[in-house]
């Protein structure tokens, strides 16, 4: 009997393509947008986790300036370079402390000009961000005391000004701007400054935290590359990390930004170490360091990789979530979709029905035809949406720049789902068929 | 269901049988006690004016409605005791039925509408389609397989509707003026093939016609009136 029905819910979708591709496109795209949401969406989580793992979870920054200040604000006391050694000496478990200031810049070599970031800091950063030079040196201790021209560049400002050629022993020129020393943790490689993307113009960019020092005006630096580092890709926030220029800080002070001040401290905890131990023993040493009475609050702050980690992969499972509630609600639409077309096709074809009952079929193979033609419409659907997910997904994540992460579970779950869908949206329209009247339904005009 | 059948027993037996529609005020006398018996091999023509109750009766014999009272035997099976899945199966496999307007499947072909009662009766796919050939071919529609109802006339429709009766072999053949949407001319070749298909193959058939013309074909002619049968007398017309 099953096969039977089969046979004829079949010949009947046969019979209508153009009323069954429409029915079926709610459910088509409902379970693409739901695989699409999820598999972009753990694309992302695995990112973020990827780029915490090479930038090292063991990392502490430290930045002038209150966490979150309702009104009161004190003004922010920037660092000193003498701020960081303390740290080195005085803290244990302490692998490596690096001062960095950073701010925009305009590099130039020949004819070629790229607006970019200038990262202000010594050996230490390196080890601190776990990045590693492809060619070339480090500087030399004696080019980190006496500031000389020497510049590392990202992979980033290679191509741009190079064109990928051989760089090392070149002199670039940088330019810095006006306006914008930054000296928050927004100009940092870890989180990167969002505003300095694309711009070629370096005016004031909405990146300048109110603590920065004051630039020297149309400050200018001629460097020789010493370094090429090892490139990195995007950062979890969607900002380049192969786009800067390192030089060494006592050079950044004198020649670019004019002061002594350094925009934070990143630090790395030695491996196995409790950060959380490195982190009350930094917070201690510099409310000493900076003279705060017990009653004070911190005039700065003491921030953990792992809470941007566990706060950057919350949010982008939580975005996951939300945007995977938004196309499961589209599913249910087209579900709502499919019974309406299962309704008026019952009303549609109530003739053809009464024809069918008259000849001796039972109601009940009518009702299993009506519910298996509608679940092989919306499995049929779902099948078509993991196709058109699949593609969509691999073009997104390529476009996004996240790996493609194939989920067999959602696939599994969207297709269950969607001849779930079938059957719950069809039955209602299949009791209604089959439990018309003979008589009145052949008699219905 | 098989039951024993002696050459007495009529095939079709109604005793006193009414059907009321509606309830209270409004309701509808259709049939006030008809008895009816038809033996097997008959060809009769059920005549009357419009609301004398023939096509209630109809429905009541094909099994497609049941009697408010009274007692209506099939084969010597009480109808109104069984349930609705039970008279599915009778219809299924021991009525056929021709309907006045042929009642085809739209954008099916007519192999495929004369095979859909032996898919309900479950047979398999191959006998299934040599049955329906040959029913077409019974009918005159050798070669007109695979057109649907639109490619069709209304002549050739009922012949493909005739043939969907007749392809499960049925005891009985309902038909409810099969000529009603047809001329003359294609009437009468429907009424030729009705009449051979009861002579040759010993179908009962039992039709509603309102035409004499067409009733002239039959060997008994039943006629109603207000509920009742009026008058049932062989034809004597009929060589």
């Amino acid at each position: 009997m099953l096969w039977n029905t089969m046979l004829l819910a079949l010949r009947e979708i046969r019979r209508n393509v153009m009323r069954s591709v429409l029915t079926i496109l709610g459910i088509v795209i409902g379970v693409a947008a739901v695989i699409i949401m999820v598999t972009v969406g753990e694309g992302a989580t695995v990112q973020v986790r990827q780029q915490i793992a090479s930038m090292g979870s063991n990392l502490l920054m430290v930045t002038p300036g209150k966490r979150l200040g309702p009104g009161q604000s004190t003004g922010n006391v920037p660092f000193k370079e003498a701020d960081a050694r303390a740290i080195a000496r005085d803290v244990g478990s302490v692998k490596a402390v690096a001062p960095v200031s950073s701010q925009s810049v305009k590099a130039i070599y020949g004819n070629e000009n790229w607006s970019t970031q200038v990262t202000a800091s010594n050996n230490a950063y390196l080890q601190v961000t776990n990045r590693t030079l492809r060619s070339g040196r480090p500087f030399s201790d004696s080019e980190v005391r006496s500031g000389a021209a020497v510049c590392i560049v990202g992979e980033t400002v290679l191509k741009k000004l190079f064109g990928g050629q051989e760089a090392i022993g070149e002199r670039i020129r940088l330019h810095g701007s006006a306006s914008s020393t930054t000296s928050s943790s927004s100009g940092s490689t870890t989180s990167g400054s969002s505003s300095r993307s694309s711009s070629k113009s370096n005016g004031s960019s909405g990146s300048d935290s109110a603590s920065s020092t004051s630039g020297s005006g149309g400050s200018k630096l001629s460097c020789e590359v010493i370094g090429l580092l090892e490139g990195k890709g995007q950062s979890s926030m969607g900002t380049d990390q192969d786009d800067l220029v390192v030089i060494p800080l006592s050079t950044f002070q004198r020649r670019i930004a004019g002061s002594q001040d350094v925009g934070m401290i990143q630090i790395s905890v030695e491996e196995g170490a409790a950060t959380e131990k490195a982190q009350q023993d930094i917070r201690r040493l510099l409310r000493d360091r900076r003279h705060l009475s017990p009653s004070d609050d911190d005039n700065f702050n003491v921030m953990d990789m792992k809470e941007i980690v566990k706060m950057l992969t919350g949010t982008t499972q939580m975005m996951t979530a939300l945007l995977s509630a938004v196309a499961a609600v589209s599913l249910l639409v087209g579900g709502i979709g499919i019974m309406n077309i299962m309704l008026v096709s019952v009303t549609e074809r109530t003739r053809e029905i009464g024809i069918r009952l008259a000849i001796g079929a039972l109601e009940s193979e009518v009702l299993l035809q009506f519910l298996v033609e509608s679940v092989v419409l919306s499995s049929f659907g779902g099948l078509c949406g993991i196709a058109l997910a699949l593609g969509g997904s691999v073009w997104l994540a390529g476009l996004l720049r996240v790996p493609f992460v194939f989920n067999g579970g959602i696939v599994l779950l969207a297709f269950l789902f969607s001849a779930a869908v079938g059957v719950i949206f069809g039955y209602f329209p299949a009791l209604k068929a089959a439990r018309l009247d003979p008589i009145d339904a052949l008699r219905y005009e | 269901m098989h039951p024993p059948q002696t050459a007495e027993q009529p095939l079709i037996e109604l005793r006193g049988v009414t059907k009321v529609y509606g309830t209270g005020q409004a309701s509808m006398h259709a049939l006030r006690g008809v008895d009816l018996c038809i033996f097997e091999g008959e060809f009769v023509a059920v005549m009357g004016p419009s609301g004398s109750g023939k096509s209630t009766s109809m429905n009541i014999l094909g099994c497609l409605d049941t009697a408010t009272a009274g007692v209506y035997r099939f084969m010597g099976i009480e109808v109104n005791r069984l349930t609705r899945a039970q008279r599915t199966k009778l219809r299924r496999f021991y009525l056929g039925f021709v309907f006045q307007g042929f009642n085809l499947l739209n954008r099916t072909s007519a192999l495929e509408n004369v095979e859909l009662p032996l898919i309900y009766r479950g047979a398999p796919a191959h006998e299934r389609r040599a049955r329906a050939r040959e029913a077409l071919e019974i009918v005159g529609l050798k070669g007109w397989e695979s057109h649907t109802p639109g490619e069709l006339s209304g002549g050739q429709q009922q012949r493909v509707a005739i043939a969907r009766a007749i392809v499960t072999r049925p005891t009985v053949l309902f038909a409810d003026e099969p000529t009603g949407n047809l001329d003359t001319v294609r009437s009468h070749e429907i009424m030729e093939l009705l009449t051979g298909l009861n002579r040759d193959q010993g179908v009962t058939i039992v039709m509603v016609t309102h035409e004499a013309e067409m009733a002239a074909h039959c060997k008994r002619i039943v006629r109603f009136r207000d509920g009742l049968v009026a008058s049932d007398e062989p034809n004597v017309k009929e060589s």
